[in-house]
């Protein structure tokens, strides 16, 4: 568990982070969003003290970082940055073997580790062990630099716009493989991203940053619907408000007994895939593989926040 | 491939005409006067330039090891401002002229190498200064974010990614450094230090244009050596960090 307390940073008298608290739970994923400038990167830098805060504590599992040495602190710590920043002069083992050797593991355990990431992130590690981080493609990049990571099993991740670099294409696999590898690993993730759709994908909560200030922390739907301030309201965007929020729920959640025609959807698609599916294929309503139907007017309601707010 | 021939060619030419200089009599001949020696026999040419050699390989190393704890002092936070004082040291070195470095090093350290061994030595301060720094700063910021981001102690960074990044650059520094003292310390003969500046100044002393020319042969070809050696040092290097 990671909890910041009054995280205060002042450069030259005005504060870059200003007094912000949070908790983010143990497994689960907070996105920090925000314009650029709004300070979720040095909320993010404070917490492995790449910045020194000016004021305020972090605490993780209740140890104050403060009473660790930093460069030790950093070690526990899992940081993957935009670009992956991989070492262009070491091989990818290597890369990924950083930390495990900062921490003086054996190296038959180091290259158990790096062979059981690369399959984790389905690249050969017989092709891909020995293979140079310019010889990568970006997304191959990408993969590695979030390996990197994840080595030497730290209970705890900080991304900093770790898709930023990717095609659209890539990214939304990218995303969708973080969170499986997050899920399987429990690792608690704290990721910096200044778009809204990818701290929706991803977040169990999602901290709204603004002006150095949180405005608003709180789960991806709740965030969409009542969003504290107009700036909240504006980084949400209007027009994409009722998708996103059918986007956090799985079609099977809402599906009920029933016949329609056509191909099923996977379960695991989102309320979202299922309205494209609907509007796409003219159809009232389509059925969910393994049973059941999402029809358009549930979709309807749904959509609305007012559904929502009266579960 | 052209190229590697005639490097290859060079070499060969030349040590030849190391091992037995008398063998390539002919080819100066034209350009002496009657009664004048073709080959300079005083000292063997091969020994003047083993001396030479180890002069300009002293010199290099030193200025090499100061420029590069210099540049490594200055781009620590610590030592950050004292960049500006560096900058003039190594300035300065490369301003006075070698003649000059000698005639005031002479009275103090005598006649032979020593006095070359320091004009090349602060001669050779810049290059490799100013190329250093520039690798050691112009470096990819998400790779020096990803190494503090890990936990790399500053030392383990400058050892395990700032120098090995930053070597490419330094090899053009020591390139130019030691092209350059290859022929600065051909000077050095007038203050009796054993380099084959001895056989381009008995030439112009006796008017033998073959001697002039030798000397300068020797340390011309030399000089492209050492220059391609480098660049293909600096080729690998650039390869290994993935570049070029």
């Amino acid at each position: 568990m990671i909890e910041i307390r009054n995280l205060t940073k002042i450069y030259d008298g005005t504060a870059a982070v200003d007094d912000v608290s949070l908790t983010v739970e143990k497994g689960q994923i907070a996105a920090l969003v925000g314009t650029s400038g709004s300070g979720k990167t040095t909320l993010l830098r404070m917490i492995n003290r790449l910045v020194e805060p000016t004021h305020g504590q972090v605490l993780i599992d209740g140890e104050d970082t403060q009473d660790i040495a930093p460069h030790l602190l950093r070690r526990r710590i899992g940081y993957a940055i935009q670009g992956h920043g991989l070492f262009p002069h070491h091989s990818v083992a290597r890369n990924i073997g950083t930390v495990p050797k900062l921490l003086g593991w054996k190296p038959e355990a180091i290259r158990a580790r790096v062979d059981e990431l690369l399959e984790l992130f389905q690249l050969d590690p017989a092709a891909f062990r020995d293979r140079m981080p310019q010889e990568l493609s970006g997304g191959q990049q990408q993969r590695v630099g979030v390996a990197r990571a994840l080595a030497a099993r730290p209970d705890l991740l900080l991304m900093d716009e770790p898709f930023g670099a990717l095609d659209p294409v890539i990214r939304a696999k990218a995303q969708h493989d973080l969170r499986d590898i997050q899920r399987q690993l429990g690792t608690t993730l704290i990721l910096v991203t200044h778009d809204m759709e990818e701290a929706v994908t991803l977040g169990d909560r999602i901290a709204v940053m603004d002006k150095g200030r949180l405005v608003q922390y709180a789960p991806p739907a709740e965030v969409l619907t009542a969003p504290a301030t107009p700036f909240v309201r504006d980084l949400v965007g209007q027009a994409e408000r009722p998708f996103r929020l059918l986007s956090l729920t799985p079609a099977s959640a809402v599906a009920r007994a029933g016949q329609a025609d056509g191909a099923p959807i996977p379960r695991t698609a989102s309320l979202r895939d299922a309205l494209a599916e609907c509007l796409w294929s003219g159809r009232d309503a389509v059925p969910v593989e393994g049973g059941g139907i999402v029809t358009l007017a549930a979709l309807r309601a749904e959509a609305a926040p007012t559904a929502r707010a009266a579960e | 491939m052209t190229g590697r021939l005639l490097l290859a060619a060079a070499l060969l030419f030349l040590l030849a005409f190391l091992a037995s200089p008398h063998s390539f009599a002919g080819l100066f001949q034209p350009l002496i006067r009657p009664n004048q020696p073709a080959i300079y026999t005083q000292t063997p040419l091969w020994s003047l330039t083993l001396s030479h050699l180890t002069l300009v390989a002293l010199a290099v190393s030193a200025s090499t090891l100061v420029a590069l704890i210099l540049a490594v002092l200055v781009t620590r936070p610590a030592g950050r401002e004292f960049l500006p004082l560096a900058r003039t040291i190594t300035a300065v070195g490369q301003t006075l002229p070698p003649v000059a470095v000698l005639a005031l090093a002479v009275p103090v350290m005598g006649f032979g190498a020593g006095p070359t061994l320091v004009a090349l030595f602060l001669y050779g301060l810049l290059p490799v200064f100013e190329n250093a720094l520039a690798g050691l700063t112009r470096q990819p910021a998400q790779v020096a974010e990803a190494a503090r981001g890990m936990g790399l102690t500053a030392r383990q960074r400058l050892w395990q990614v700032d120098l090995p990044l930053a070597l490419p650059v330094i090899l053009t520094g020591m390139r130019l450094t030691a092209v350059i003292s290859l022929g600065t310390a051909t000077i050095g003969s007038t203050v009796a230090a054993r380099t084959l500046g001895e056989v381009i100044i008995a030439g112009l002393l006796s008017s033998n244009t073959a001697f002039v020319l030798q000397g300068g042969m020797v340390v011309g070809i030399i000089a492209i050596l050492i220059h391609q050696t480098f660049q293909t040092l600096e080729r690998m290097a650039a390869r290994r960090i993935g570049l070029g």
